[in-house]
């Protein structure tokens, strides 16, 4: 299997990290010396294996219905990059 | 209903020679009502300040995990038994991933494969009988924040307030077929949310929202046409009128050999039109995956069998009780149950009449002069100016002859200001019906001795003077004489 | 006392509660010495100052019922601490001050510990060298230009360079255990869900867990005891009984059975690391336990896996990293720009790297063949070792696969790198306990680790056979403070 630029740029988009020419390439690179490795697992037949998705021995806790926090806005606001005392702002969407 | 009067009720949008059928299907979200969100523990009251109302958690600041609110997990149970739907054991929280300004984890925590409820159904109530509306499943997941874009030229303010609010979704079958089974279906699934204390139903605060699933056939075809979806409608007339204009575009685009483009669209009530998100659609691909943060969720059989136990009479079982036991036309029983609030005054309205009660003249009033009232002043029923117990108490005083439905009419103006006793009113005003026979005799003779030559003339046959005679005594005893034997006195002595 | 410095975590305790040390001597011992020990880039932010003042406060009015009384400790920059910058080692978090404090640091401070700053560390705990951190390589006190492994290599660095008696590091594929290796120290990683992870920067949130980085295996027990706690705020916190792991601790392990799992006998492994596991067998034979050859067949697909794994998890959580609420954000003259941009100057080569490695598994079309595919391939490991514990009580292995090397040798080949961590990866798909001590030195002079895997919740197992062997070893760290001038 192969990675390709195309492959590279799609992934860059879902995860909103901006790549160049360069950098593409070189991921392209370094993703297939990985994926290469990684494709070892099919040697193994898993068709009636469970999935693991948790390794904690437990079941999922419930918490009770309460409300514990209460307005800490400038806490929250506080460490966003523009400031606004009310607001978290951002570059204006394009819709 | 005959068949002919069904058929006429078909939604169907006609071309030259071509009929199509409509098919829609309907993701609703439904906010849960709960004191804290989800997974984390801030308030979730409806119009605080911007940001006041989030946590650490909501935020997503590093670090921070979801811990599970049970109340919401009983709440959308409850919710599924109401909608006669199979409770998963065990279900499984996944995570939706995508940037947007309003996500601040950069993902939403849903449920993809394994949802809390399965398979379920809606009966609603058509002018031409009922019709079952399949329910596809019912997940929890948690709400976004907001973004508001009109507050500055150059940027997007973001309020978290919403941020990791409790949400139901609950998916439809494509079952529907017409604007107007989707406004029952939404009517529906309100009513039953309500009489189940899971959500407020509120549209105007968001708190139920659709995305509507729309596509077109050829009347009579077995395949489902190309779907578009309609995101985030937030009133059920919004719903219809994007139904409409969509089901039209798409006839539009058949019938001009065109196809149709499977994609998101917006609908924009300004312009009544809906509109392609496409460009927004390109980048999605959501990477569920089972959220690593939190484990699957699993309820026991006794955990279930509580939550069975506590579920109210819902609106279907309510409706059939009142047919038989208050002997109702299922017409009457529909109006009465389709909201919590105006079956519960009903209800009330019945206890405090007591034994010998009359509940024709209770629907009867109900329906007909608080709903007028409540109308005009623009208000629930649940802030009725007048009681269930005075209303009571009025159609008992109706009902045994102590007034007359017209004097009724009176009191009950009077009654709406500050909820007074209808008794009272009666007393105070001295409204009480003239029943004494003597009395009304007197009062009969007196009128026959003042229009002797009247009375002549209808014992020599001019019949129609009687209800001159009938209006004299009225008006003689102030409105007040009881009209049953006003008729009978007068009959006997105009002889 | 000038060797303030040189005392164990349990020493040190010891002479505070007989006062024959403040924690003020203490604090300003171990200040001084990090304040001399800037070219080993351990810290990335000191808090020097207020460790002084909490020191000073602590002996106007002491309290010696505390398990860890007025004691400075740095910890890896990893944890969020209230008020002091937490970076994660990214430039992302360059400017973040948490107005929170991490569960597992509370507990410290709660039992008298006083934070002297934060450690260097791998960006996002993502390496094994300790290059990726924005903040500089970290020099291992060892030799010069040799990396302390990573991802915790600041808090390795630290405590064999004694600019703190004790620290906490994370482990999310051997973060603990090889840095510890590579520095001739003490790493325990404790059982998932042993520890919460509350306020921890989250890396993979399935393998993730913070453990204690010690001197010797007696301070190790005793911090373990302080950091691990049932947290209702983690969902996936265990509520277990806790040992007092270093009340408990004991040299007799006598009859144990230990395994040595034939398939961590890798291809290329040097001969060196062969005969300290040989030697390591033989000191538990010495201390009166019984070795037992086991197999765990799927070990060769643990790293394959995990690099599936966990790059997954932290493309998704990473994605809150996006120029909103916090942190650093890039100009953009739309949101997606602005997006892009931050994340793309933000996050370093190997952050990206591996969220681009996590976006494609999840991605539409590769779910299965990746990500589903990796884990019931998880699931068959972990059977490997439900299997091997019906037959032993621990498992006896290297730590690593080789002793510390160069800084900037494996920095352009990804998979040489990623090898590194082929004998503790498969302890953190299974969630088990592992400690690593470290047992002797190759041709070089080097420190070289070995590994005893336990039974899920079982940590005072597996310490009590480290206490044992760490006896009958008595390693000593060959350090000549090179980097003091």
């Amino acid at each position: 299997m192969s990675i390709d630029l195309k492959t590279i740029k799609h992934i860059s988009k879902l995860s909103r990290i901006s790549v160049d020419e360069q950098r593409a390439k070189k991921l392209a690179g370094d993703l297939n010396s990985i994926f290469d490795f990684i494709e070892k697992l099919n040697e193994l037949k898993t068709d009636n294996v469970e999935p693991l998705t948790s390794v904690a021995e437990t079941t999922l806790k419930l918490r009770s219905d309460e409300v514990k926090s209460e307005n800490i806005r400038e806490q929250i606001i506080k460490n966003s990059p523009q400031d606004n005392k009310d607001y978290f702002v951002v570059p204006k969407v394009i819709e | 209903m005959d068949k002919v009067s069904k058929k006429n009720l078909e939604y169907l949008i006609n071309r030259k020679d071509n009929q199509y059928e409509v098919v829609i299907g309907l993701e609703v979200h439904a906010q849960i009502l709960s004191e804290s969100k989800l997974f984390s523990t801030s308030a979730t009251k409806f119009g605080a300040e911007p940001n006041t109302q989030v946590s650490l958690v909501d935020a997503a600041f590093p670090g921070m995990l979801p811990v599970i609110n049970e109340f919401c997990v009983k709440q959308a149970i409850k919710t599924g038994i109401g909608l006669n739907a199979k409770i998963n054991k065990r279900s499984v929280f996944d995570r939706k991933n995508y940037f947007y300004a309003d996500l601040p984890q950069g993902y939403q925590i849903s449920q993809f494969k394994d949802p809390i409820v399965g398979e379920g159904k809606v009966i609603l109530d058509m002018p031409n009988g009922q019709k079952e509306i399949g329910i596809e499943r019912l997940h929890l997941e948690q709400d976004a924040g907001k973004s508001i874009h009109d507050l500055d030229p150059q940027n997007t303010f973001v309020d978290l307030n919403r941020s990791g609010v409790a949400l139901m979704e609950i998916v439809s079958k494509p079952d529907l077929r017409s604007p107007d089974e989707v406004s029952e279906y939404i009517k529906k699934l309100r009513s039953i949310m309500r009489y189940l204390g899971t959500c407020d139903g509120n549209m105007q605060e968001g708190s139920l929202r659709a995305d509507v699933n729309v596509s077109v056939r050829s009347k009579g075809s077995k395949e489902f046409g190309t779907r578009c979806e309609i995101k985030n409608v937030n009133s059920i007339k919004f719903m219809q009128m994007a139904i409409e204009y969509e089901a039209n575009r798409q006839v539009d685009l058949i019938e001009e050999g065109k196809s149709i483009d499977q994609e998101t669209r917006l609908f924009d009530t300004k312009k009544n039109e809906t509109r392609s998100m496409r460009s927004k659609e390109d980048a999605h691909d959501y990477r569920y995956f089972p959220d690593p943060d939190l484990l699957p969720l699993e309820v026991s059989e006794d955990f279930i069998n509580d939550l069975k136990n506590d579920i109210p009479e819902l609106p279907d079982d309510k409706k059939k009780r009142f047919i038989d036991e208050f002997k109702l036309s299922p017409y009457e029983a529909t109006i009465l149950v389709s909201d919590i609030d105006t079956a519960k005054y009903f209800e009330e309205v019945v206890a405090k009449m007591g034994k010998n009660k009359d509940m024709k003249l209770a629907v009867n009033w109900i329906t007909g002069e608080l709903f007028a009232v409540l109308n005009n002043k623009n208000l629930e029923i649940s802030q009725s100016p007048v009681s269930a117990k005075n209303l009571a108490i009025l159609v008992n005083l109706i009902k045994n002859g102590t007034i007359s439905g017209k004097i009724a009419k009176t009191v009950f103006e009077l009654m709406l200001d500050g909820d007074k006793d209808p008794q009272k009113i009666v007393e105070e005003k001295g409204l009480k019906q003239q029943s004494d026979p003597k009395a009304i005799e007197a009062l009969i003779d007196k009128i026959i001795t003042d229009n002797r030559e009247k009375a002549i003339e209808y014992k020599q046959g001019k019949e129609k003077l009687f209800g001159f005679f009938v209006g004299q005594a009225m008006k003689a005893s102030g409105g007040k004489a009881n009209p049953q034997l006003i008729n009978e006195i007068l009959k006997k002595k105009l002889q | 006392m000038s060797d303030i410095t040189k005392q164990s975590l349990t020493e040190l305790v010891e002479n505070i509660k007989n006062k024959k040390l403040s924690s003020t001597d203490v604090t300003k011992g171990f200040i001084e010495r990090s304040e001399k020990s800037g070219e080993l880039n351990a810290y990335i932010t000191d808090d020097f100052s207020s460790a002084l003042d909490k020191a000073k406060k602590f002996d106007q009015k002491p309290n010696f019922n505390l398990k860890l009384p007025g004691i400075p400790m740095a910890v890896k920059d990893l944890f969020c601490t209230k008020n002091v910058k937490t970076t994660a080692g990214s430039k992302i978090l360059n400017n973040f001050v948490p107005t929170y404090e991490s569960t597992v640091t509370k507990n410290i401070w709660n039992e008298g510990a006083i934070l002297l700053g934060k450690l260097n560390c791998d960006e996002f705990a993502m390496g094994s060298s300790n290059e990726t951190s924005f903040f500089g390589n970290v020099q291992n006190p060892i030799d010069k230009d040799l990396v302390p492994g990573g991802s915790s290599g600041g808090s390795a660095s630290a405590v064999a360079g004694k600019l703190t008696p004790i620290t906490i590091g994370t482990d999310t594929g051997g973060s603990i255990r090889q840095p510890a290796s590579f520095t001739g120290t003490v790493g325990l990683k404790p059982t998932y869900g042993s520890c919460s992870r509350y306020g921890i920067v989250a890396f993979a949130s399935s393998l993730d867990q913070a453990g204690p980085m010690a001197q010797n295996v007696k301070d190790c027990a005793l911090l373990q005891e302080v950091i691990s706690s049932y947290d209702p705020k983690d969902s996936t916190s265990i509520d277990f009984k806790r040992n007092e792991y270093s009340k408990e601790l004991s040299i007799n392990i006598k009859g144990k059975k230990i395994g040595i799992p034939k398939e961590y006998r890798v291809d290329g492994m040097p001969k060196e690391i062969e005969n300290l596991w040989q030697k390591g067998i033989q000191y538990v034979k010495d201390c009166g336990a019984e070795t037992i050859d086991i197999s765990l067949p799927h070990t060769s697909y643990a790293l394959p896996t995990y690099y599936i794994v966990a790059p997954a998890e932290a493309s998704s959580n990473l994605a809150r990293y996006d120029g909103v609420k916090y942190g650093f954000r890039a100009k953009g003259e739309n949101l997606i720009e602005m997006y892009e941009k931050t994340r793309s100057e933000g996050f370093g080569a190997e952050v990206q790297r591996r969220i681009m490695i996590g976006t494609y598994v999840l991605s539409s079309g590769y779910y299965d063949a990746y990500y589903l595919k990796a884990q019931k391939v998880r699931k068959l490991i972990k059977n490997d070792f439900d299997e091997a514990y019906k037959k032993v009580d621990a498992i006896l292995t290297p730590s690593t696969p080789s002793s510390a090397f160069k800084i900037g040798e494996k920095t352009n080949d990804p998979v040489s790198m990623y090898l590194n961590d082929i004998f503790t990866v498969p302890v953190n798909l299974a969630g088990l306990p592992a400690i690593s001590i470290p047992a002797g030195h190759d041709s070089k002079g080097y420190p070289l680790g070995l590994q005893i895997i336990g039974k899920a919740f079982d940590e005072q197992n597996i310490l009590n056979i480290a206490f044992a062997m760490e006896e009958k070893i008595s390693f000593k760290n060959q350090i000549n403070d090179w980097w003091i001038k």
